[in-house]
């Protein structure tokens, strides 16, 4: 129901053949999506920002500290990170096949795909517990009780709390990108979207594809460093 | 005019529906204007306790009144509570709140559930700060320098940065908000170059607020992991960089400036234009600049690190850059002088607001000028001169221009009027008590005294007494608004719809607006302030 503020909402709703989806401040359901989509454009600069001064801590410290880095890089678990580069980057086509499907009014695909694109998230969320508590057993975790063996154990100490900082940041917004999801399946299931209206499974989708690509950066941000020396 | 014969309209914005529920879960633009009105008021005067502590403590050289480390936590709260719950948010979330959509034709923000949920995290954010404050409060200054903040503080940082990190979320949405709503909401006719200055000021303003205030909230968090779990990041003992944290600070609270003070800037347009019932000379050039000082704004970051080390090179580049800000700012204020010039003044309470404001942000930024030259802000760096500069722009600027605004629009808002005497002696002790509490500062930090000390050499105690003999006057000037709009609630003569005769679609609807502002979309025909095709003659 559009929330109009008086009385007369089911009566305008009549005359103009309102669409349940439009709020009664837009025009037209064209003028509302069009708001949407500006409006999280705009959220996704907004984390761009927020995630860039974690980035600009780890490039300051990666030029000053480069033997930190690459010792710290290789104390991850690479087949791990790649997994999880594959699962979330799988995770996105599915997610675009369910804004497809959500276009297209397939109402049941875009229930499915939204649900496979949850699955793969929380594969990856469930690999990222099992690094984590690898990093707990080790002691490679920030604070008093960081043990590192090796001639840079203090700067590789400031390249585990970036790694901590970047991933965890990154995994919460998984967490909350989980949430997301469920609740757009759970209207997808109640078919509120029809090709005429389905921006919240959109939107939810940019959001996904977002915190997607911050992986693609992180990934060989913090994996990849000096693998070629390992190699060798 | 005779307002006397303007019957007060039925239904409105503020008598449509009745209730606490019926606030707290509006998604009106102009209650959630109001809501934000009532906790910017409540914290301008929380600061200003705490600023009336730093007062009373150095009218004498001696540490009498408080303690040293309570004197770090008076000015520190101060700073917080004015900076993050007063001077970002008073005039684009109460002001801009209430007539943006007014003023471009549209019914509300473009997401005003969201617009509830950004008053909503202030309010969460200012608990947690307040809760700080009560349990003891924090003594870092409002900057969190690491790692004083991430180490040794023993005081309450966390909660105050999980209070300032929260808030800066709210600053974000209502930029977020205000720009998809400029771009996607304006009523037909209504283009770019029609839209009032005070909307391309806000547009500039979001600009700031979404690309700088991510950055303050990873940077507290960093600071907040730091303190919590003993990463890293800003750590000397493990190779960190402390100066990264100032940077990273900085490039958020120094385009923070620039939030605190366009916003304000477009208000002077508006304001000026109707009292000198003329166009605002040159349109264009007064838009521009503010998207100038917001895009500027993000270059100049490091003057406040001239003193901490960087780089001469990158000192000279910075340097040149809080020259080149400056263009911009002097553009606005001689085209608003060029407004007044031949216009038919009309002295009203807002315009001497306006008046005030001119002339402070007139010294408040030529001073900045001193601290942008790299060999003098070596001497001036953290002494009262600089407290006295940024004052003149947050206070004499800012708040001028907030109190402008209230006093233009609080017809528009409540549809009553105050006592327009009081409200130019408001102005007029504001301008006295203001000037008097931080010109003696400027010679103070020009001696040497530094900020940030309960106790100085005795030779500086006339300056300080002057100070703070200044700082009542200007706590009488700030108090009086607080009776006379109270007063104006339930007795001032109604105002009708346009008490100032100005141009504008905000002024088009009724006095107090209707719930959805106009009664059908309006259709703009004519550009921003054609006063020259209303009458002149007013008085």
């Amino acid at each position: 129901m559009p929330r109009l503020p008086n009385g007369l909402a089911t009566h305008a709703e009549h005359v103009h053949g309102h669409h349940p989806a439009l709020q009664h401040h837009f025009e037209t359901l064209e003028q509302q999506h069009e708001a949407s989509t500006l409006g999280m454009w705009i959220f996704l600069v907004t984390e761009v920002m927020f995630f860039g001064g974690l980035f600009l801590a780890y490039m300051l410290y990666r030029i000053w500290y480069p033997q930190a880095w690459s010792e710290g890089s290789l104390e991850l678990d690479i087949v791990l990170g790649g997994v999880n580069t594959v699962v979330l980057i799988g995770s996105s086509l599915t997610m675009a096949l369910a804004v497809r499907a959500a276009q297209t009014g397939q109402q049941r695909a875009t229930v499915n795909w939204l649900l496979v694109t949850m699955a793969l998230g929380l594969t990856f969320l469930v690999i990222k517990f099992f690094e984590y508590e690898h990093k707990f057993e080790l002691n490679h975790v920030p604070g008093p009780n960081f043990v590192f063996e090796g001639p840079h154990a203090d700067q590789v100490q400031i390249f585990i709390s970036l790694y901590f900082a970047m991933t965890g940041l990154h995994a919460l917004h998984m967490i909350i990108g989980f949430g997301i999801l469920s609740t757009v399946a759970w209207m997808a299931h109640k078919g509120r979207f029809s090709p005429a209206w389905y921006t919240p499974v959109e939107m939810s989708g940019l959001y996904w594809h977002f915190v997607d690509i911050v992986w693609i950066f992180l990934f060989p941000l913090l994996y990849l460093v000096d693998r070629a020396h390992q190699l060798s | 005019m005779s307002t006397s014969a303007v019957a007060q309209p039925g239904v409105n914005y503020l008598n449509v529906r009745h209730g606490l529920a019926s606030w707290l879960l509006t998604k009106d633009h102009k209650r959630i204007g109001i809501l934000y009105l009532l906790v910017v008021t409540f914290a301008f005067f929380l600061g200003g306790v705490f600023a009336a502590g730093i007062r009373v403590e150095l009218t004498t050289p001696q540490g009498d009144f408080v303690a040293a480390d309570t004197y770090n936590r008076l000015f520190t709260m101060h700073g917080i509570a004015m900076v993050f719950f007063v001077l970002i948010p008073a005039v684009p979330a109460v002001i801009g709140n209430f007539v943006l959509p007014l003023m471009i034709g549209a019914k509300d923000v473009a997401f005003p559930k969201i617009n509830l949920l950004s008053w909503y995290i202030f309010v969460i954010g200012f608990t947690f700060t307040v809760g700080a404050m009560l349990i003891g409060g924090v003594d870092t200054g409002w900057t969190f320098y690491t790692p004083y903040s991430s180490n040794f503080s023993s005081s309450n940082v966390m909660l105050t940065g999980v209070g300032v990190f929260i808030t800066g979320f709210s600053s974000i949405l209502t930029g977020l908000n205000f720009m998809v709503t400029i771009h996607r909401m304006r009523a037909p006719g209504m283009t770019w170059f029609r839209l009032p200055l005070l909307v391309w000021a806000l547009y500039a303003t979001s600009l700031v607020q979404i690309l700088g205030t991510p950055v303050i909230a990873i940077t507290v968090l960093m600071m907040a992991l730091e303190r919590a779990f003993g990463f890293g990041i800003f750590d000397p003992r493990l190779g960190g960089d402390p100066v990264l944290f100032q940077h990273l600070f900085w490039f958020y609270s120094h385009p923070a400036v620039y939030i605190m003070i366009l916003p304000p800037m477009g208000v002077i347009s508006e304001v000026i234009a109707c009292f000198s019932r003329k166009r605002v000379f040159g349109y264009s050039f007064v838009a521009f600049s503010s998207l100038a000082i917001a895009v500027f704004g993000f270059l100049v970051w490091a003057h406040h690190l001239f003193v901490a080390g960087i780089s001469p090179y990158s000192a000279m580049v910075f340097s040149f850059l809080s020259f080149a800000v400056a263009i911009p700012s002097a553009v606005k204020t001689f085209n608003w002088t060029a407004t007044l010039y031949k216009g038919a003044i009309w002295w009203k309470t807002p315009m001497m607001f306006v008046f005030g404001f001119l002339g402070l942000f007139l010294v408040g930024g030529l001073t900045g000028l001193f601290l942008a030259s790299l060999g003098l802000d070596v001497h001036m760096h953290d002494t009262y001169f600089v407290v006295a500069h940024f004052h003149y722009i947050m206070v004499g600027g800012a708040i001028m221009g907030y109190f402008a605004g209230l006093h233009f629009y609080w017809p528009k808002m409540t549809g009553r009027m105050y006592s327009d005497s009081l409200g130019k002696l408001s102005a007029l002790l504001i301008f006295v008590g203001f000037n008097l509490t931080f010109f003696p500062q400027f010679v103070l930090g020009y001696l040497g005294m530094p900020r940030r000390y309960h106790v100085y050499p005795e030779e500086f105690q006339v300056l300080n007494v002057l100070s703070s003999a200044g700082a009542s006057v200007l706590a009488v000037g700030y108090i009086l608004p607080l009776f006379y709009f109270m007063y104006s609630l339930k007795k001032g003569p109604l105002a009708g719809d346009n008490p100032w005769l100005a141009t504008g679609l905000e002024w088009q609807t009724q006095s107090p607006p209707l719930p959805e502002n106009f009664p059908q979309t309006p259709v703009v025909h004519e550009d921003a302030y054609e006063y020259s095709k209303r009458g002149a003659k007013v008085a």
